[in-house]
């Protein structure tokens, strides 16, 4: 075990994990920070998409020993009070089904607009892709995506 | 308005307590939780709470607190069977505040399965509603000393009808739960309903887009343990020994547990415990294992087998097809299929001397409690099972394997027990999809159909006799449907539509080739054939023929059927399941010499549509999780051993290969039925009816992408 400072939501905290642990388990374990869900643990599925440093990536394969230094922005801290803009567009179009896979597609999805506020539907393809959503709510997710662009 | 006797499921109706529930005391942020911001702001927090029957509870101040029974695996009934009561209640939404009910003797089959919730519980659910609202009507009659009759409600308030005198539900409350339970009950017409019929937002909206701990695997409790499992890799095989000692030197690994053919990892993180199970090394005996190149050998030869007991025959198939013309034969095959639900299977449990706490995500709460009752060898009174959200069902969370091993687990150790699978675990030792193949035949005289004979070959298992009785019997003079099945070791069960996921799209695949043949209109020739059920019915059948025309006529003036724009392909697919009627129109544009599939068009009988934006949010994915499959789904099994294991190899539907999709219902007052399944069955029809339109080529095999000459 070692003990890391890391810089989740705005705030310090300090735990003590494996250093191979991957982020995932320390903000879901260690820290009760659940929404960033567990899907497959290789980066395929998309469901425990973070900010790390404002660009989306997948806490299941993110050692914890390599991101002390960085800024993380899980499901959590995307706003105080779901009002950010995706989430404002995930309640217009109810988004989601079983719900499960929704963190990590608004994560994703948030990252998007960061770098792309005017998304093509291509830029949404391409950025959206890597999440999974078993149930079928992609034309949702995409509309909604539209909708907090203001496309 | 119409009167009913309160007579369905009347445990649900006595009253839990004559003095009314005891005062419950909830947190705030619960209760935010289930009322959108954006909505005007809802009755105060009660300092007291009265039990009016198993579904409901009024607060002091108004506030309603409605039980939802079912297991919500995505399908929306934590939202829409609350609507329902509300409703007959005739209590404003934003002063409901909605709760999954644990699993209870007062409710009726409190079970995720067969799109059975919403068409089951609607009589019920009215009635909890109905009932409650005629005792706070009565408990302002006494209070006013006039007749019941005089009294009337709306928004959760009654009125006095000779005067200008209100009391609120919350007013009432008190007095209400003190009542005896009406015999019989007023329900609103449908033309009255205020929350049927409108655009309701999910109740777990702000947890689900917040990241709240909602589901099983965001379960917390003190001294739990996690724990993963080391199950035979292989199907059929049974432990030889293991050995533990490296696993046990990873730091956080608590304790490793045989039972039976398996190990398990316990330790203090989830991490740890996953760790600890790939450190676990262990041998395996091999028994019967088998091979999908046998299953195929052995499912053909089973197509070409007769069947003692057909599960119909109607006139003389065998004279119809030696008298033909020109028989049309086509078969068509599929593989297993993993579920893949993505939330990873998960239970708690903790068993104790005095009881067994079970809480989690699964389908039959009932069904697995009965089975760990035993397995324990504990009185069922001493098992609770609560409800998580799931993160998709789909037919895998009906087992309760996953639920089994926690409790076994938690009395070994004598702790609290969570058992995680990985997706690794999930993929491979799973309760697969089974494989199938159908073979049809049709005879043909004079340029007309005059036999059908299906053949089904399917492992552990097959179609159960109301399928039989489906499109196309009643509308050809001699018919024969039998089926013949493989037994086999990989353990399959129920997945979205089980059957008819795949029957539907070899059926509807099968009658367009039959259309081409024919020279006719895809859509004219299943009118062609249903006008014979509708006039002169052959023998039983399980469905409304008029229905399954609606919805055919419905989709193909929608999708411009007769009238498709240049470069547009389209496929005409439409099926009758679950008690529901859909038909769906696929349109497949040329992309880089490829067929890709643009739009669907879809229409819809359900009858009365509960919650329009979710009932949509069903439609649409029932269609993009039926293409996605179609399209790419696949597991095989090699010595018994799952040829897939994680979603690097396992391919599924992504944004990018979605269609956009143009949803219709049949205008209809009748009793509502499901959505979590119909619009899956005829989606790989359409788009298979759709990709020859493009292309020339037939697909008979799932997966479409597998033809590579067609799907690169």
């Amino acid at each position: 075990m070692a003990n890391y400072t890391l810089h989740i939501n705005g705030e310090s905290k300090e735990v003590q994990a494996q250093p191979d642990t991957p982020l995932l388990w320390v903000l879901r374990d260690n820290l009760n920070l659940v929404g960033t869900k567990y899907g497959c643990g290789i980066a395929q599925c998309g469901a425990c998409t973070v900010h790390i440093d404002g660009e989306a990536r997948r806490a299941c394969s993110i050692p914890v020993k390599t991101i002390e230094n960085q800024k993380i922005t899980t499901i959590e801290g995307l706003s105080k009070d779901t009002s950010h803009p995706l989430q404002e567009a995930w309640r217009k179009h109810d988004v989601p089904q079983c719900g499960y896979c929704q963190a990590g597609q608004i994560m994703s999805a948030a990252a998007l607009l960061k770098s792309r506020p005017k998304p093509t539907d291509e830029d949404i393809d391409t950025a959206m892709n890597g999440n999974l959503c078993r149930c079928g709510t992609y034309t949702r997710i995409k509309a909604a995506i539209k909708t907090a662009a203001k496309l | 308005m119409s009167i009913i006797k309160t007579t369905h499921n009347r445990r649900s109706f006595l009253k839990i307590s004559a003095a009314g529930g005891g005062g419950m005391l909830l947190g705030f942020s619960w209760i935010a939780g289930c009322v959108s911001p954006t909505e005007e702001v809802a009755k105060a927090i009660p300092a007291e709470w009265f039990d009016i029957n198993a579904f409901l509870k009024i607060g002091d101040t108004g506030l309603v607190t409605i039980m939802s029974p079912n297991p919500e695996i995505g399908q929306n009934v934590k939202t829409s069977m609350p609507m329902i009561v509300a409703e007959e209640l005739d209590v404003a939404w934003r002063d409901v505040v909605v709760e999954q009910a644990a699993l209870g003797e007062q409710f009726t089959r409190q079970v995720a399965g067969g799109s059975q919730s919403i068409r089951q519980g609607w009589d019920s659910l009215r009635m909890a509603g109905a009932t409650a609202r005629q005792m706070l009507m009565k408990a302002a009659a006494n209070r006013w000393n006039i007749d019941l009759k005089d009294c009337t409600s709306e928004n959760g308030i009654v009125s006095n009808t000779k005067n200008t005198e209100t009391l609120s539900y919350g007013e009432l409350a008190a007095e209400a739960a003190k009542l005896e339970v009406p015999e019989e009950v007023p329900l609103k017409e449908v033309k009255d309903f205020k929350i049927i019929g409108k655009d309701t937002e999910n109740v777990d909206m702000d947890a689900i887009i917040s990241g709240q701990p909602l589901f099983g695997l965001d379960t917390k409790r003190e001294g739990m343990q996690y724990a993963c499992v080391l199950r035979p890799p292989a199907f059929g095989q049974t432990l030889i020994g293991f050995d533990d000692s490296v696993a046990k030197g990873v730091e956080g690994v608590q304790e490793v547990v045989k039972f039976g053919d398996k190990v398990a990892v316990l330790a203090n993180s989830t991490w740890a415990a996953m760790q600890g199970k790939k450190a676990l090394k262990a041998n395996w005996k091999d028994n019967k294992p088998e091979n999908t190149a046998q299953h195929n050998e052995k499912m053909r030869a089973l197509l070409d087998k007769k069947n003692k007991e057909p599960k119909r025959n109607d006139g003389n198939v065998k004279k119809a097809f030696a008298d033909a013309d020109e028989v049309i034969e086509r078969t068509y095959e599929a593989p297993f299929l993993p579920h893949n639900c993505m939330e990873p299977m998960n239970f708690f449990a903790h068993v104790t001397d005095e009881k067994v706490e079970l809480h989690g995500p699964v389908q039959t709460p009932a069904w697995t409690k009965s089975k760990i009752a035993k397995i324990l060898d504990r009185k069922e009174e001493d098992i609770s099972v609560s409800l998580t959200r799931m993160g998709g069902g789909f037919g895998r969370r009906l087992y309760g394997d996953f639920a089994e091993e926690a409790a076994e687990l938690s009395q070994l150790s004598k702790k609290p027990v969570q058992v995680v699978f990985s997706r690794e675990d999930d993929m491979t030792a799973g309760t697969y999809r089974p494989a199938s193949k159908y073979k049809f035949r049709l005879s043909l005289k004079d340029g007309k159909v005059t036999g059908y004979h299906l053949t089904e070959a399917f492992i552990n298992g097959g179609m159960w006799d109301p399928i039989a009785q489906n499109f196309p019997a009643a509308c050809i003079e001699n018919v024969l449907v039998e089926s013949n099945q493989l037994e086999s070791n990989i353990t399959t069960g129920a997945w979205r539509a089980p059957v008819t996921n795949f029957l539907a799209f070899a059926e509807q695949a099968f009658f367009d080739e039959v259309a081409q043949y024919l020279g006719k209109d895809a859509v004219q020739l299943r009118l062609d054939l249903l006008a014979r059920a509708k006039e002169n019915p052959v023998g039983k059948l399980e469905y409304e023929p008029e229905k399954l025309e609606g919805v055919i006529k419905l989709a193909a003036e929608k999708s411009g059927w007769n009238n498709k724009a240049t470069g547009t392909h389209l496929g005409f697919s439409a099926y009758y399941s679950h008690n529901t009627y859909v038909a769906e129109v696929a349109e497949v544009v040329m992309e880089n010499n490829q067929p890709k599939v643009k739009k669907v068009i879809c229409a819809v009988d359900c009858g009365i549509v509960v919650n329009p934006i979710a009932a949509k949010n069903q439609i649409e994915g029932g269609i993009i999780d039926g293409i996605g499959h179609a399209m790419y789904g696949d597991i095989s099994f090699e010595n018994g051993k799952p040829s897939h294991s994680n979603f690097h190899q396992y391919r599924m539907i992504r944004m990018s290969e979605a269609p956009a999709i143009d949803v219709h219902f049949v205008k209809s007052e009748n009793k509502p039925t499901g959505l979590g399944e119909p619009t899956l069955p005829p989606a790989g029809g359409a788009v298979a009816n759709a990709i020859h339109a493009a292309t020339g080529k037939r697909m008979y095999n799932q997966p479409f992408v597998k033809q590579v000459d067609v799907l690169g």
